[in-house]
């Protein structure tokens, strides 16, 4: 069957996609977008862990950590950018450089 | 090939190929599609790895609450009727070295890494035992997820209210 080196693998391609997307998207919610794909890459790795090496369900009990943190993140990452976007009238996060108006 | 390993490597397939495509496609309702299918197939990889408690509250959580506030997210910040929906990257040439390296290195490590390994048998069921670790191992972590939760909910309700 497959091995805990096959989703450690998939974990790592996940988690350079989901870097290259924070760090080459100009628009707000895909860099949200990326930063979701992190955080099923470290979901990946604690849940293989859980399976492989013997971390039994407590590698469950941290993704389902991670699962709720990402929940209160896309929420209030959002309301962020909505707000940029009623400010400045765009979500491009480099024109986005000025705390106030 | 067994069929289990089939349908494993045709859910890492879609996984992957639509990770990319939330990546690197021009268009953000594209995007946001391909990452409705990322989350599926990890949600797949998920009951392969005997997490099937784990699998369920992805799909709840993410596929139906994360993906949907993204896209409400799309179409707040974009007059629909009149749109370009595509997005553009930037300075692809220097981010994509930089990632490059970083799998590179994340995957020598991982097949040099002498991972500690344990033969598990499958479990009969996870959800009680869930319970059982969340309400007693794991009590502290759980309130304090609350608390963040409500947090999160004043602090999004207060981020996004029209100021008078």
């Amino acid at each position: 069957m497959v091995d805990l080196n096959t989703y450690l693998v998939i974990g790592a391609l996940l988690f350079s996609l989901g870097i290259f997307g924070v760090i080459t998207r100009r628009n707000g919610v895909a860099v949200l977008m990326g930063v979701e794909l992190i955080l099923n890459a470290a979901n990946v790795n604690f849940v293989a862990f859980a399976r492989f090496g013997g971390m039994d369900l407590s590698g469950h009990i941290f993704s389902l950590f991670v699962i709720i943190l990402a929940a209160a993140e896309a929420a209030v990452a959002l309301a962020i950018i909505l707000n940029i976007y009623n400010n400045m009238g765009t979500i491009n996060i480099d024109e986005a450089d000025q705390l106030k108006q | 090939m067994s069929g289990q390993l089939i349908i494993f490597w045709i859910v890492t397939l879609v996984t992957v190929l639509s990770a990319a495509t939330v990546v690197f496609s021009k268009n953000l309702i594209y995007s946001a599609v391909a990452l409705l299918f990322t989350l599926l197939g990890v949600a797949g990889l998920y009951v392969f790895l005997w997490a099937d408690f784990i699998a369920v509250t992805q799909i709840l959580i993410y596929v139906g609450g994360i993906l949907v506030l993204i896209i409400f997210g799309i179409m707040l910040t974009h007059r629909i009727t009149s749109v370009r929906l595509s997005h553009s990257s930037m300075q692809r040439g220097i981010g994509g070295a930089i990632v490059l390296m970083i799998f590179v290195g994340l995957t020598s490590m991982i097949f040099r890494a002498p991972w500690y390994r344990v033969a598990a048998v499958e479990p009969q069921e996870t959800v009680r035992q869930i319970g059982r670790l969340l309400m007693v191992d794991y009590l502290l972590p759980f309130e304090v997820a609350s608390v963040l939760l409500l947090a999160a909910l004043m602090g999004a309700a207060l981020l996004s209210r029209k100021v008078n």
